[in-house]
């Protein structure tokens, strides 16, 4: 009982923490509550670029996140919103990169690489399997040598 | 022949290495590329620090310039002053923007240090800095006699970092020169 009593008090900092970013960014409805917490999540803090900026405490974050917030209540749609952010910071501060010239390769490697594998693979298991026709002077050989064999099978007898 | 085709796996796995080693040298997590290079210098309505007097995105125009974003705050600010008060001197036209900052102590500032800038822009809530995508004091930007930017530094500015710009920004001064030809 204790154990349990232990584990819910060591997650409900957690949800407490969650509470005290609900307070500083009050909405009138839970939509908008939502897509600040998702948006704050999938923006990436350009000043310390392995965190987003819920998580960071860097001030250009907390910035950022006050942005969010006014463009949220001005009635932006999460796209706008995105948008503003990248045209001031960059492709960077998105946490999903768009499909573009310089990003080919992180979308696509993966799937490159994969068919390249397959096609060694392939190619590996289909040469192993392939034998060549016998020439005219091995088929000969093969003829005397099964007529040699009958020839002593039969003296045998 | 065959032999050959075992080859294939090492040697894609060199072209890899050599692929994503020299990324890894190469890339600078420090600095973002900004989008705002060839955009205009966006449009504000801010206060000068030294009189308050209105200032606005066409008092940026003119004779080519750096507008150096900067705070009493930041310890790499002060490193480069000294630097900046050289450029001044040798004529470059340089103008402030004092980003979140204590306006008492950034004139204080220029009083001890020696004032490089033509003026200085004042953004206490950095709000300006957010339009031109500033995430780290000092930044620096190279705007054009229209007011384009053209290119952007961030971190101090030295004797090295400026021969890697003084292209750019002579490329700027020739092209405002000649425009001035041009009316005359």
């Amino acid at each position: 009982m204790r154990i349990i009593l232990l584990l819910l008090l060591s997650f409900s900092t957690l949800i407490s923490h969650a509470v005290i970013d609900g307070h500083k960014y009050p909405f009138d409805n839970d939509v908008d509550e939502k897509r600040f917490s998702v948006l704050a999540e999938q923006l990436r803090c350009p000043k310390c670029q392995n965190q987003n900026l819920s998580d960071s405490d860097a001030p250009v974050a907390a910035d950022l996140r006050d942005k969010v917030y006014e463009l949220i209540l001005e009635g932006e749609n999460d796209e706008e919103i995105v948008d503003y952010l990248v045209a001031r910071y960059g492709d960077f501060v998105r946490y999903n990169p768009p499909v573009q010239k310089n990003t080919f390769f992180l979308w696509f490697g993966p799937v490159l690489m994969g068919l390249i594998a397959l096609i060694i693979i392939i190619s590996i298991t289909r040469s192993g399997k392939k034998t060549e026709p016998l020439s005219a002077q091995d088929l000969k050989r093969l003829a005397d040598l099964k007529a040699a064999r009958q020839n002593s099978e039969q003296k045998d007898k | 022949m065959k032999r050959l085709f075992l080859f294939i796996p090492l040697i894609l796995f060199i072209a890899m290495a050599a692929f994503l080693g020299a990324g890894i040298g190469r890339e600078d997590k420090e600095v973002l590329p900004s989008p705002l290079i060839g955009k205009p210098f966006p449009a504000f309505i801010l206060q000068k620090v030294e009189d308050h007097q209105q200032l606005t995105q066409t008092d940026l125009q003119g004779k080519p310039m750096l507008v150096n974003v900067w705070a009493t705050w930041c310890p790499t600010c002060k490193a480069e002053h000294e630097f900046l008060n050289t450029l001044a001197a040798k004529g470059i036209r340089i103008i402030g923007i004092n980003y979140k900052d204590d306006e008492e102590l950034a004139k204080e500032w220029l009083r001890d240090l020696g004032n490089p800038y033509e003026f200085n822009i004042s953004d206490p809530k950095g709000k300006l800095g957010l339009e031109l995508g500033v995430y780290g004091a000092p930044e620096t930007f190279f705007v054009d006699g229209d007011g384009i930017i053209r290119a952007k530094h961030v971190g101090d500015l030295s004797e090295k970092v400026w021969l890697k710009y003084k292209p750019t920004f002579d490329k700027m001064t020739a092209q405002a020169n000649s425009r001035a030809e041009e009316i005359q």
